[in-house]
């Protein structure tokens, strides 16, 4: 991707090593001049992935706008353990209305700023997939097909993790929530429920649709940038694993979110106008099970017998996301 | 100047002059007019400085002028019935954030049985809500009050509801003093928001608030509309300076200085009451009427200060609270506490069914002689409703109630002379 013309082999990973970089070439994250749009001193777990991906996302908007944004927030984790005073995160003029009217709210946001001439000024709206996905769907379709000028940025950690793990539309097959548990013979989520909501934003033909994750920080600040580069509405999936929910260990976040890419389970890649313009290539194919076999919500797929036939379908999935997006060499880039 | 104007068209010109800078509009009958209309000015440009967004639903509708208000700009849309109840979740957090929306309810019926007429149960539903709520009794009284929402709504920080009877108001053409832009602007100074959305300044505005201050959170909205007790007859008195006309107020009194019978009621079925008020006083009949504009806040003193004299209370209705009966009328008798009058709750006009002067005479002339029962269904079909029962009771799939109802009554062209 465009990010990846220095790659740090040794680590395996785009998110170290700044200090090795020119000033220019460095993340947002490792500058001095950094926001922290989102302080420290808030509620999240260890190892949230989300907190992770809201910091990165925001701070690139906020230098891609010259610190000129303004953000609206869905109900969730992000909204809750970043607001009650004393722990109030957020340096940024801020927002939180309902669960599911966030797309609207940002909507209603940027209409105001336009007709008061403050064009400078950008809003970003931010859920989770609960929020996106179930909940703010009707809004946030309704915001993409009037091409209002908003970066709608959803935070994927796959189920309701702020209410106790219950399955959303975002949960992959076969994952253990409150609401789809690991019990009789098709044990966790089912087979062929959910939905894709990059590719039906895609259907939109907005300008901007991307998705991320939080192994690959450099690349999310890029497509952040690249979205607050034009107008009209835009959209980031961000994958954002949850050691709560998924049962994984906090150190693992970052590690889940690379399997998840390069198993295939979870394709990176951008589209503009409906077309798919860039995918990040798998440099390292993994199989599905180093990526299921560290989260508890997969258990039931190791224990108390391997259970090889559900596996496979697992792998079925992602085999199919590396053809249909291209994800190992042989894209058309 | 003088104008023969449709209600929708009228209620759309008043919302124009007060310089609305983001309106949102979902269809939604009877309220459609009046954004049909609003639309047309902005995009002829008659109406500039102003975002037109036709969005999804009505609660995107709201939820759009929420994130609007927020960002400091003037906002404005309109719903009714079903329209205002997809949006109830936004109506009670545009309250609770304390946004000076303003909003037209075009009054209709809520179903089921779906039914597109008049009645007052959808802003009924929203009483409690935290908006203010405003009643128009005519067509120049809806213009009227929409240019005194817009600045009771800013001076409080908090959003209001102008009620309009829908068809009989919306859709009605009536002669309607409408005011110039010079003097709408010299009533409605530009919009300084309490709080905003802005770079130079961040706030967080709806962050998560636990037991330790929820209810002064609450407490300090409740005060809020308590001030609106004496700001809305302020305001009306001020407009009544600048426009020459009296418009707004909490209550309309008529004919009630002297008045043994006093009948309450909300918006356009006051003009028919004024009326059988005025046959029954040329038969010497002591009755009169009060007509409540504000129905939140509740105008409690001065409600009680009109009608305390009166021997005897009839509230009209157009509302009805399953399982216990009316609505406003627990609140007059609130109004009313210790005083001792008898409150009879008169349920009209569900539905759109038409209030005639003959049946309120006849309810009137009952109350006036103590012979009202306290909780009337004005023009129920007993007949009807006693075979419909008859039916439920001698069977156990008896189908759908209202699809029986109108199997008996046969088609309407069948009913007509």
């Amino acid at each position: 991707m465009r990010t990846s013309h220095v790659k740090f082999y040794q680590t395996g990973t785009f998110t170290v090593g700044n200090r090795l970089l020119s000033e220019d070439d460095r993340s947002v994250q490792s500058t001095l001049e950094r926001t922290n749009s989102l302080n420290s001193g808030h509620r999240a777990c260890q190892g949230c992935g989300e907190a992770l991906g809201a910091r990165y996302a925001i701070d690139a908007a906020m230098r891609a706008t010259d610190n000129q944004l303004i953000a609206a927030n869905a109900t969730g984790c992000l909204e809750v353990f970043s607001t009650p005073y004393p722990e109030t995160s957020w340096q940024i003029p801020w927002i939180h209305s309902l669960f599911g009217n966030t797309a609207a709210v940002a909507t209603g946001v940027a209409a105001a700023l336009r007709v008061k001439g403050r064009n400078d000024t950008r809003v970003v709206a931010q859920g989770g997939d609960g929020g996106t996905t179930d909940i703010g769907f009707g809004c946030l379709s309704g915001m993409f097909e009037r091409n209002d000028d908003v970066l709608y940025i959803c935070y994927d950690n796959e189920a309701y993790m702020n209410t106790g793990v219950q399955r959303s539309s975002a949960t992959p097959p076969t994952a253990r929530t409150a609401t789809s548990p690991a019990k009789g013979p098709e044990p966790g989520n089912v087979f062929g429920q959910g939905k894709n909501v990059p590719m039906i934003a895609m259907a939109h033909e907005i300008p901007y649709v991307a998705t991320a994750s939080v192994a690959d920080v450099r690349d999310l600040e890029a497509k952040v940038t690249r979205a607050m580069s034009i107008r009209g509405a835009r959209y980031i999936h961000i994958l954002v694993p949850c050691p709560l929910g998924w049962g994984s260990e906090p150190q693992h976040t970052v590690r889940l979110a690379r399997l998840a890419t390069e198993s295939g389970l979870f394709p990176v890649f951008e589209a503009e106008h409906g077309e798919i313009t860039d995918r990040r290539l798998i440099r390292r194919k993994v199989p599905v099970e180093e990526y299921l076999s560290l989260q508890k919500r997969f258990a039931h797929l190791f224990k108390p017998e391997l259970k090889m036939d559900v596996i496979a379908r697992l792998q079925a999935v992602a085999d199919r996301n590396i053809r249909r997006f291209g994800l190992m060499n042989g894209g058309d880039d | 100047m003088l104008k023969q104007v449709e209600g929708s068209r009228a209620v759309a010109e008043a919302v124009a002059l007060c310089r609305p800078e983001v309106i949102c509009a979902y269809p939604i009958t009877p309220q459609t007019h009046i954004v049909e209309n609003l639309g047309e000015m902005v995009k002829a440009e008659h109406l500039t400085g102003c975002e037109f967004i036709n969005v999804e639903s009505e609660f995107a509708a709201l939820s759009v002028a929420i994130g609007a208000s927020a960002t400091g700009a003037r906002a404005y849309t309109a719903t009714a019935s079903q329209g205002l109840l997809f949006m109830a979740e936004a109506v009670y957090n545009a309250s609770g954030l304390g946004l000076p929306i303003v909003m037209t309810i075009g009054n209709r019926a809520i179903g089921a049985p779906i039914n597109i007429w008049n009645d007052q149960q959808d802003s009924m539903s929203m009483r409690d809500a935290g908006w203010i709520q405003l009643f128009a009794e005519t067509n120049q009284e809806a213009v009227d009050l929409h240019i005194q929402a817009v600045r009771l709504a800013e001076e409080l920080s908090v959003p209001v509801m102008v009620c309009v009877d829908g068809f009989i108001l919306t859709h009605a053409y009536e002669r309607v003093d409408m005011p110039t832009q010079e003097q709408v602007d010299a009533f409605v100074p530009s919009y300084e928001p309490r709080q905003i959305l802005d770079p130079a300044e961040p706030v967080t505005i709806g962050a998560m608030v636990g037991p330790e201050a929820f209810t002064e959170v609450r407490y300090l909205a409740h005060y809020r509309q308590m001030q609106a007790l004496w700001l809305i007859p302020e305001l009306a008195e001020e407009f009544e300076q600048q426009f020459g006309r009296a418009s707004g107020g909490l209550v309309h009194p008529y004919r009630s200085e002297d008045a043994e019978t006093l009948v309450v009621a909300l918006g356009s079925v006051n003009g028919t009451i004024k009326d059988v008020v005025d046959q029954l006083r040329d038969d010497g009949v002591a009755i009169g009427s009060v007509s409540v504009t504000s129905f939140r806040p509740f105008p409690a003193k001065a409600l009680r200060a009109a009608i305390v004299h009166a021997k005897r209370i009839v509230v009209i209705e157009k509302s009805l609270a399953v399982g216990i009966g009316g609505i406003v009328s627990t609140d007059v008798r609130m109004a009313l506490a210790g005083a001792g009058r008898p409150v009879h709750t008169v349920v009209a006009g569900l539905g759109g069914r038409a209030i005639t002067q003959a049946s309120l005479r006849e309810v009137f002339v009952k109350a006036h002689r103590d012979l009202l029962e306290y909780l009337t269904f004005l023009d129920l079909r007993h007949d009807v409703v006693h075979r419909e029962i008859e039916r439920l009771e001698s069977q156990r799939r008896s189908g759908p109630v209202a699809e029986n109802i109108l199997r008996e009554l046969g088609s309407v062209a069948d009913r007509i002379g």
